[in-house]
């Protein structure tokens, strides 16, 4: 239902450039929302999405460019300018007070109150209202906050961006933190929104999900748009991974390399139980073969890995390397036999973030570098920028503090890690999450590369294409037990959920 | 293992080489870095001795008042110096004060000191020592395998060492008598009392280890990000206990200094030393969360409180005075610190 009204541009943006101490992270970029629509924001990590929102949302100041709203030219000066005009932002970290309930965060900064005191019972009035407008009555506006799961957190968020009368809602990356119940949940709210007449500016790089939400897209490479007002649904994925990495992806996944039939086994696990996790997986790997593991959220696909690294203790079962039977729950005895773990959470469990790239490579092996304990740090420099190059990671810098390396760089960190170290069985868990579309590719042809190299691979992933994009094998995990094992040119993304579905009906 | 893999050439990327480096001015580069903290504790400790050298003229400028300054900086310092490395691996050990204060008592009583005048009067050094490594061995074993948060285990240490002195000791002050012990801590070299250097002594060997060994980087390692340290297959808890030791340790080799400068065991000595020692690992810079240490910077954070001390007892002003001074101080550091945190990492 778009009447003539709804098709005149919300918010029309030109030539907007921003520079930063001397580097342009905007170097004219154009949109434009119409009311009523989901417009997604495409664009790799670094193409200056974050910049653009904020200087949609009043904090940063545009060096050149025009900002119409509604018609009129404006500039948005500060944060609160850009609320008063109905522009309301979601930001990733959601800022939202733990200890606040719902309704205080709602209101927080436009308190209902008189004289000084608070009118609790009518903010709570007025909350129910906005949760119900968002389909969340189930959601008490005396609840703390603090106790919310990620996903709720952001109903209120947004709830907080309806309380302003808003008309456009930025969300940038909403749906990093949550899982695929959560995104879905996520989604309907937004519809919600778009039928009320509210615009949204949906910020991701996840291409299902724009397919699924968006009306039309606007892609951003380098600081410019490439492409402004695309159709979400038609445009071919290729021509969007064109436009955002600059160059064409023929082929996302790597070729497979027949594994040879003589090649040894490099990791044995049979009857591996973690109890109230998973039971009796067995399986075991080639060199040179990787075996992908899918399911779904809770089926136990990360619990296995970790159970097989030792960083939980097995209740059963064994797992063997080269014919030597692992000590259970001995992350030490896994590393020395030659397996590495580049975990599902790498910014908590893989990295040490504000410590130098060069010393997050040789985490596992300093100690081998150093001579009578006393560190050998430049060997350990000219190791690992030799890694980083061979990984092409980019800036090849040791000396760089890790935070500041994108999600596929951080990735390609802890493969240095383990390459480094020697290990002959790797397991990923969720390699690519986080990671951008071009750098996507990139990390699916070192893995095929290792693997080609002779290491054997067990491959995590919840995108149950990319486990039978690049495995070898694939053992379909549910409720905690290996439904079937195929070779993954014999089973698609539609084989996989209908074994899944079975086994949980079973 | 075997020798290191390298990946057979990459995937053909048309990608542009990487945007250069970006490049802060180099005085900025300089200031964000441990330099330029530690070149901001050097100026606080400068403007010190220029505000005690105009108040109190000779009797603050002298060599042997900077050697009191050091004498009184050497044995909190020693303890800050353990204290360093149980902060940049995440920890906390709150039981520093009572535990040298244990080492005293134990090493000073009657028994030991006979047993000292019939073997050797290295038995007063090593029994602190020991006394030290027991109380870091027992913090270490209840906080790594008992996972009791170390703020509470350390506390609990410090409550009953302390208790353990005062019953050992009966609350009486013992003084020591031992000549060869008293000879050994009071002596000097070069004109220099033999409390300083064992503070230089111990302060280079906690920089090396720190900073060049493995051990070290295993400690900061650990207290950058512990769940990580531990998946790269870092014995996290073992290594943990060994930095209690070490804490435990400094403690006991601090009540060997105290017994000889006092020439005293009781059990209050050491009292609310945990406190200045916390504060002055925080201002050196060393983070209270862990993963950054700096023994330069405990060093300097020492002596920046014992010539204030000294500033204020020179000039005759009022306890209480310094007290307020300390509490600026550390506020005044740590907003500094964050500033330059900030400027160093906001590259873009």
């Amino acid at each position: 239902m778009i009447d003539d009204d709804h098709s005149a541009p919300l918010l029309r943006v030109h030539g907007i450039t921003k520079s930063f101490a001397g580097v342009q992270a905007l170097k004219g970029v154009d949109l434009e929302v119409r009311a009523a629509e989901v417009h997604c924001v495409l664009g790799q990590n670094g193409a200056g999405k974050s910049t653009l929102i904020k200087v949609l949302s009043g904090v940063h100041q545009p060096d050149g460019g025009v900002i119409e709203w509604q018609g009129e030219q404006i500039s948005i000066a500060h944060p609160v300018a850009a609320l008063g005009l109905g522009i309301a932002t979601m930001y990733q970290e959601l800022d939202v007070v733990d200890g606040l309930t719902i309704a205080e965060n709602i209101f927080l900064g436009h308190e209902r109150s008189a004289g000084g005191m608070l009118k609790v019972a009518e903010a709570n009035r007025a909350t129910r209202e906005l949760l119900l407008r968002l389909g969340h009555g189930n959601l008490s506006p005396s609840t703390e906050v603090g106790r919310l799961s990620a996903a709720n957190k952001q109903i209120v968020s947004m709830a907080r961006a309806l309380s302003h009368d808003t008309k456009l809602i930025i969300m940038d990356e909403p749906s990093a933190v949550l899982d695929s119940e959560e995104v879905r949940n996520l989604f309907r709210v937004i519809r919600e929104l778009t039928s009320q007449g509210v615009a949204v500016v949906y910020i991701s790089h996840r291409l299902e999900e724009i397919r699924q939400i968006g009306d039309r897209i606007t892609v951003i490479k380098d600081g410019r748009s490439m492409a402004v007002g695309l159709s979400a649904r038609e445009t071919p994925t290729p021509d969007l991974i064109t436009l955002m990495t600059g160059r064409a992806v023929a082929n996302v996944f790597p070729a497979r390399v027949p594994v040879p039939a003589d090649a040894p086994v490099l990791i044995d696990v049979s009857d591996l139980t973690l109890r109230g996790q998973f039971t009796n997986v067995s399986l075991s790997v080639r060199a040179g073969e990787i075996v992908g593991l899918a399911g779904l959220v809770g089926s136990g696909r990360s619990e296995i890995l970790e159970t097989i690294y030792g960083a939980r203790k097995a209740s059963g079962g064994q797992v063997s390397v080269g014919g030597t039977r692992l000590k259970p729950g001995s992350v030490r005895s896994a590393v020395h036999a030659g397996i590495g773990l580049a975990p599902e959470e790498r910014k908590s469990q893989g990295l040490i973030l504000d410590e130098p790239v060069y010393r997050n490579v040789t985490l596992s092996t300093f100690a081998r570098f150093a001579r009578g304990g006393f560190l050998d740090e430049r060997r350990e420099r000219q190791v690992s920028l030799e890694q980083m190059q061979a990984l092409e990671l980019r800036p090849a810098v040791p000396e760089r503090t890790t935070r500041t390396l994108s999600g596929g760089n951080q990735q390609k960190v802890l493969l240095a890690r383990w390459l480094v170290h020697g290990t002959k069985v790797l397991l990923l868990d969720e390699p690519t999450r986080g990671v951008d579309v071009g750098a996507r590719a990139e990390i699916y042809a070192l893995i095929r590369q290792l693997a080609a190299a002779g290491t054997a691979i067990i491959l995590v992933s919840s995108e149950i294409e990319e486990v039978i994009g690049l495995a070898d094998r694939v053992l379909v995990i549910g409720d905690g037990e290996v439904l079937s094992t195929t070779y993954a040119h014999d089973i698609d993304e539609r084989g996989v959920l209908d074994l899944v579905m079975k086994g949980a009906a079973a | 293992m075997s020798e290191q893999q390298t990946v057979p050439a990459g995937p053909a990327s048309t990608n542009p080489p990487a945007a250069a480096e970006e490049r802060p001015g180099v005085v900025r580069r300089i200031l964000s870095g441990s330099a330029g903290r530690n070149l901001g504790l050097v100026i606080a400790l400068v403007l010190l001795v220029i505000v005690g050298t105009i108040t109190a003229g000779d009797r603050f400028a002298s060599y042997d008042n900077f050697l009191t300054i050091l004498r009184l900086a050497s044995i909190i310092g020693v303890i800050s110096i353990g204290l360093t490395f149980v902060i940049t691996a995440g920890g906390i050990d709150l039981s520093v004060g009572s535990v040298m204060g244990l080492a005293t008592v134990v090493a000073s009583l009657a028994a030991v000191q006979a047993a000292a005048t019939q073997s050797s009067w290295l038995l007063m050094v090593l029994i602190p020592i020991g006394v030290g490594v027991a109380a870091g061995l027992i913090n270490g074993i209840v906080i790594a395998y008992g996972n009791v948060v170390a703020f509470m285990a350390t506390l609990a240490m410090l409550v009953a060492a302390r208790g353990l002195a005062e019953l050992i000791s009966g609350r009486r002050t013992q003084i020591v008598i031992e000549t060869g012990f008293l000879q050994f801590t009071r002596s000097s070299i070069i004109g220099v009392p033999l409390l300083i250097w064992i503070f230089l002594v111990v302060a280079i060997v906690a920089w090396f280890l720190l900073n060049r060994t493995t051990f070290g980087r295993r400690t900061v390692a650990i207290g950058g990000n512990r769940e990580a340290s531990r998946l790269a297959g870092i014995r996290v808890k073992r290594h943990l206990v060994y930095v209690y030791v070490l804490s435990g340790l400094t403690a006991g080799i601090a009540g060997i200094m105290m017994l000889g400068r006092t020439t005293a065991g009781t059990s209050t000595h050491g009292t609310l030393y945990e406190l200045d020692a916390i504060a002055a690992v925080v201002v050196g810079g060393t983070l209270l969360i862990g993963g950054r240490g700096t023994i330069v910077g405990t060093v300097l954070g020492v002596l920046i409180f014992s010539t204030l001390t000294n500033v204020f007892t020179q000039n005759n002003l009022d306890t209480s005075v310094q007290a307020i001074t300390k509490g600026l101080i550390i506020v005044i550091a740590v907003l500094l610190q964050q500033r330059f945190a900030t400027r160093g990492s906001s590259g873009n």
